[in-house]
């Protein structure tokens, strides 16, 4: 308690602080009990993330720690607290998987944790070095979970194109760091906006450049998506899902405050780079996903679509953006997850099956499955009144207040083009005959299943609630 | 009685009835029984609570009526706004009208799968009432494109050979026409600061904006109606679709494109509708001359049928454009006839694809012999699809003709050769369908009419000449609203004039 009072704020950070301790005393667990620790692994790190979580959403005080590099507030709470229920859904829809499979590790819920902290410094980085090694943090957790299974090629292969790629966006956004810092003189976020409100030097827009494409990779934007599909094929399914969540969630609230904290006197120059990069993705993830016959894949493109619209709010550089924002990731992470757990569903007597043809007649044999899925799915591509829907309604609303109109219209005629291959999976549910039937769903994956459907389906009347917190979360910012 | 949430009532009754079937787990003979029965049951009760509607409107008030308010999403945002006048109210009993008759239709032709089609065809009923009953633009638009999930899955699940490419056509080019009016409305929003619709029919917007809200609105209207180019979703929808989805597109679907003009192009944008009606004088009659040839040269029953409603809703369009009394009554009558009409006439495709399994032209012939009654039947809505008077085709048709004639002339005389190859292709069709000699082996033992198909078919054949013998009931109901959208068009346009000649 003597440490608490000495450091200042180090009171805001205690979620932080819990779960680093919580992972450290987890990994000693692990050590000395061995092997067959795994279960009970990841049901302790669940309970403990739930703890993590309470602490937050009970801790109402704001502030910054730690000299300005952390920050506290109601835009940081709320996206922590989306990361670590996208964390510990990742970690609940693991456990069977990972005895299946027989990689069970222990490591892998101590990983997951340590990916988390960095995530949560991300969201609460209020100084390019503390966004760095929360940035770094995390990532180095998330190359050891895709190649986690050691002896699958594939997941090898796509944890060293994770790491290789990964690599190299860290060090372009380091590299943009340096130009930025080396133009303003500072490293706090204040500081550069107060150093750029009064100049703004060519230098610095290429500092400004560096350290988007650096986000841009980890929130897989085109151009910067090459690492996606391979990863998301390649990683066992529930660490794919885990990188298509909390991951996505952070790098995605660490953009909104880079840009709205450090950036907002050159609002006009990134304006135009978010605006470049939301086409871009919007434009790919609808057409490349056509081709698709891989789940895991065609879920990757759809990630990379959605990002893209996720950016439409960023772009539009206002509240009622960010707003946008904020809900289309707890949208996105709500259907994301779902659909991961009806990826993982699908496992027949000989294994796990990734081909979208394996769908084919799934409301014949798994009719509750189905349901929740193809709800899922029309969600996806935004159609009232599912959740999806609202996601973009309200990045688009905002993008029309801003007036840009070109990128409003591709965005909406991408969505349309979109929502071809989701009726695609759609059509394979209902419209086709079964050939065989999957093994019945494990309890776990049910019950993330049951709250995604029913989040998605029943979204309008939670709607109105969770525009408010959003709301109140972007007002962070203005 | 005036207390009770009557619209939201009559709106969700359906979904209960889809969630009661939902409950039904088995699937046992006496479960499916069971299935149809509550279907029959939840559409029979909605449409007798709807004539309630009727029964508490106020024919003499313009405004809107039995409104239902509620904040749902945002402070000033998005609110749950219920209401009807002139315009939506007989759509809404249109729509609770025709479902009972979906439901005995499908019967016996729908054989797998009973619970979700069911499930389907009610949750479609909820979402197509909403469209009628809703007051904010973002509800509406939640219930206009909420309608294309279940609409999906019914043409792809039981339709015909190629439903896959037939549902997923419907789909996207409807999704299509949609998003851009979804942006439109976003404009909307924040030009007038609501999304409520009748404060946004008094909001003045400019005009330079008009010209792209109507283009963005006319955009989704035009592929729902359909307009030509644009409509050829259609042809394939109903073809493939079985003969209840059939009934539901071209009986309700297809009115909340006219709808949808009424409630928010004429209205909301005076002054570009004044401005683009030559575009829509020239795509509906090029819908009605055209499409009509077309249907002269179908082999298949159902797409004829297609094509003549494509033609039938240009004169919706062509009416509703001239703004005039006569135009737009005679739209609102001609949408509400053709829905009985063209939903009759494929109700009877129905009764004899349910006999033959073929909707081929060609492979029918004489069936007067073995089926008089449904031959008297098919004959009376075909006289009804021409417009002969005394049917309520004809005074939808002709009204929107007088319409069209006050407001261009050349527009009437071109549309009106529409009349005459409408009866070239229907009384057509009907000689080759139901005159000549009996002389395929097939139809040798075809049975007639079945007392759930009297059941269906003689309730709209007393409607229809009803309505055209007595159409003032629809009229009355109409009048008042109608007069107050044509003197406010009238307003707007005069105050734009001499908003420009102060200038």
């Amino acid at each position: 308690m003597q440490l608490l009072t000495e450091i200042p704020g180090l009171n805001l950070a205690a979620p932080e602080v819990f779960i680093a301790v919580a992972a450290m005393v987890l990994l000693m667990i692990g050590v000395f009990v061995g092997e067959g620790s795994s279960r009970i692994m990841h049901g302790l790190s669940v309970a403990l993330l739930v703890i993590a979580g309470g602490l937050l959403v009970f801790s109402p005080e704001n502030g910054a720690a730690f000299h300005g590099a952390f920050l506290m507030d109601p835009f940081a709470r709320l996206m922590k607290v989306l990361v670590i229920i996208g964390s510990g859904v990742a970690i609940a829809l693991s456990v069977g998987y990972a005895r299946l499979e027989d990689y069970g590790r222990f490591e892998y819920p101590i990983l997951v944790m340590l990916a988390t902290l960095g995530m949560m410094l991300m969201v609460s980085a209020n100084d390019l070095i503390a966004l760095y090694l929360g940035l770094e943090l995390q990532a180095l957790a998330l190359y050891v979970c895709a190649a986690i299974n050691r002896e699958s090629l594939r997941a090898t292969e796509a944890g060293l194109k994770y790491f290789v790629l990964g690599a190299l966006s860290s060090g372009m956004l380091l590299y943009g760091c340096s130009l930025v810092y080396g133009f303003t003189g500072h490293t706090g976020f204040e500081g550069i906006a107060a150093a750029m409100a009064a100049e703004r030097s060519l230098g610095l827009i290429f500092g400004i450049v560096f350290i988007l494409v650096g986000i841009a990779f980890k929130i897989s934007a085109v151009p910067f998506h090459m690492w996606t599909p391979d990863v998301y094929e390649g990683a066992p399914t529930p660490v794919t899902a885990f990188f298509a969540a909390a991951p996505k969630v952070a790098a995605m609230a660490m953009l909104i405050r880079v840009v709205h904290g450090a950036f907002e006197p050159a609002a006009a120059d990134w304006r135009q780079i978010i605006t470049f990069i939301s086409i871009a993705s919007m434009g790919l993830g609808a057409f490349a996903a056509i081709g698709q016959t891989n789940i895991k894949r065609l879920m990757a493109y759809s990630s990379i679509g959605h990002m893209g619209f996720a950016l439409v709010g960023l772009a539009a550089g206002t509240e009622e953006g960010v707003s946008g924002v904020i809900l289309y990731m707890i949208i996105y992470m709500a259907m994301t997850l779902g659909t991961f757990a009806c990826i993982l569903s699908m496992r027949r007597e000989d294994g796990m099956v990734e081909e979208i043809t394996d769908l084919a007649g799934l409301s014949r044999t798994k009719p509750m499955m189905a349901l929740v899925l193809t709800a899922l799915m029309f969600s996806l591509a935004g159609i009232p009144p599912l959740a999806g829907f609202w996601a973009k309604y309200f990045v688009f609303l905002a993008a029309i207040q801003a007036e840009l109109y070109v990128l409003s219209v591709i965005g909406v005629l991408a969505s349309v083009v979109g929502a071809f291959y989701y009726l695609r999976i759609v059509k394979l549910i209902w419209f086709d005959e079964p050939e065989q039937d999957f093994v019945p769903m494990a309890s776990e994956l049910r019950l993330v299943l049951g709250v995604s459907g029913i989040f998605t389906i029943f979204y309008v009347i939670v709607a109105g609630p969770l525009s408010a917190i959003a709301t109140t979360a972007a007002r962070t910012f203005f | 009685m005036s207390d009770l949430p009557l619209l939201s009532i009559v709106t969700f009754m359906p979904l209960v009835g889809a969630l009661f079937i939902f409950l039904i787990w088995e699937d046992s003979e006496s479960a499916r029984r069971n299935v149809r029965m509550t279907a029959l049951f939840t559409t029979a009760l909605t449409f007798i609570i709807s004539l309630g509607i009727w029964i508490n409107f106020d024919n003499a008030q313009s405004g809107f009526q039995m409104v239902e308010r509620v904040e749902w999403i945002g402070e000033n945002g998005i609110a749950y706004h219920m209401g009807v006048d002139g315009i939506s109210m007989l759509f809404v009993i249109l729509t609770t009208f025709l479902m009972p008759f979906c439901i005995l239709a499908s019967w016996e032709a729908i054989e797998s799968r009973i619970r979700e089609y069911m499930i389907a065809f009610l949750i479609l009923e909820t979402l197509m009432i909403g469209v009628f009953c809703a007051l904010d633009i973002v509800l509406f638009y939640v219930f206009f494109e909420a309608g294309l999930i279940p609409m999906f899955i019914i043409i792809g699940v039981w339709g015909g050979a190629r439903r896959v490419y037939a549902s997923l056509k419907f789909f996207l080019y409807t999704l299509l026409g949609s998003v851009l009016m979804l942006l439109a409305i976003m404009a909307m929003y924040w030009q007038a600061g609501t999304t409520d619709i009748p404060a946004l029919m008094s909001h003045q917007f400019p005009a330079s904006m008009q010209t792209w809200l109507w283009v963005a609105f006319f955009a989704s209207f035009a592929v729902k109606m359909p307009m030509w180019p644009v409509h050829t979703w259609l042809p394939d929808a109903h073809v493939e679709a079985p003969t209840a989805g059939s009934v539901i597109l071209a009986g309700i679907l297809l009115k909340m494109g006219g709808y949808g003009f009424l409630r928010f192009s004429l209205p909301m944008f005076p002054l570009a509708s004044a401005d683009l009606q030559w575009l829509v004088f020239s795509l509906s009659v090029i819908a009605i001359i055209y499409t009509s040839l077309v249907a002269l040269m179908q082999e298949d029953i159902k797409k004829l049928i297609a094509y003549s409603s494509v033609a039938h809703m240009g004169y919706v369009t062509m009416g509703i454009f001239a703004v005039n009394v006569q135009g737009i009554q005679g739209g609102i009558f001609q949408m509400l006839a053709h829905g009985l009409v063209s939903g009759a006439l494929f109700l009877c495709v129905g009764v004899i694809y349910d006999r033959m399994h073929t909707r081929e032209i060609a492979a029918y012939g004489g069936l007067v012999n073995r089926m008089p009654k449904y031959a008297v039947a098919f004959l009376i809505f075909t006289m009804a699809n021409v417009g002969l008077p005394g049917t309520a085709g004809f005074v939808g048709e002709f009204l929107t003709l007088v319409g069209a004639f006050k407001a261009n002339t050349w527009v009437a005389l071109f549309a009106t050769t529409g009349v005459i190859l409408s009866a070239a292709y229907a009384l057509w069709l009907y000689r080759r369908v139901v005159f000549g000699t009996l002389d395929k082996e097939a139809l040798k033992s075809i049975l007639d009419l079945s007392t759930r198909e009297k059941w269906i078919l003689y309730p709209l054949i007393i409607l229809v000449i009803f309505f055209g013998v007595y159409p003032s009931p629809v009229f009355d109901v109409t009048q008042a609203s109608v007069d107050a959208l044509i003197n406010n068009y009238q307003a707007a346009l005069e105050g734009a004039v001499t908003a420009a000649a102060n200038k």
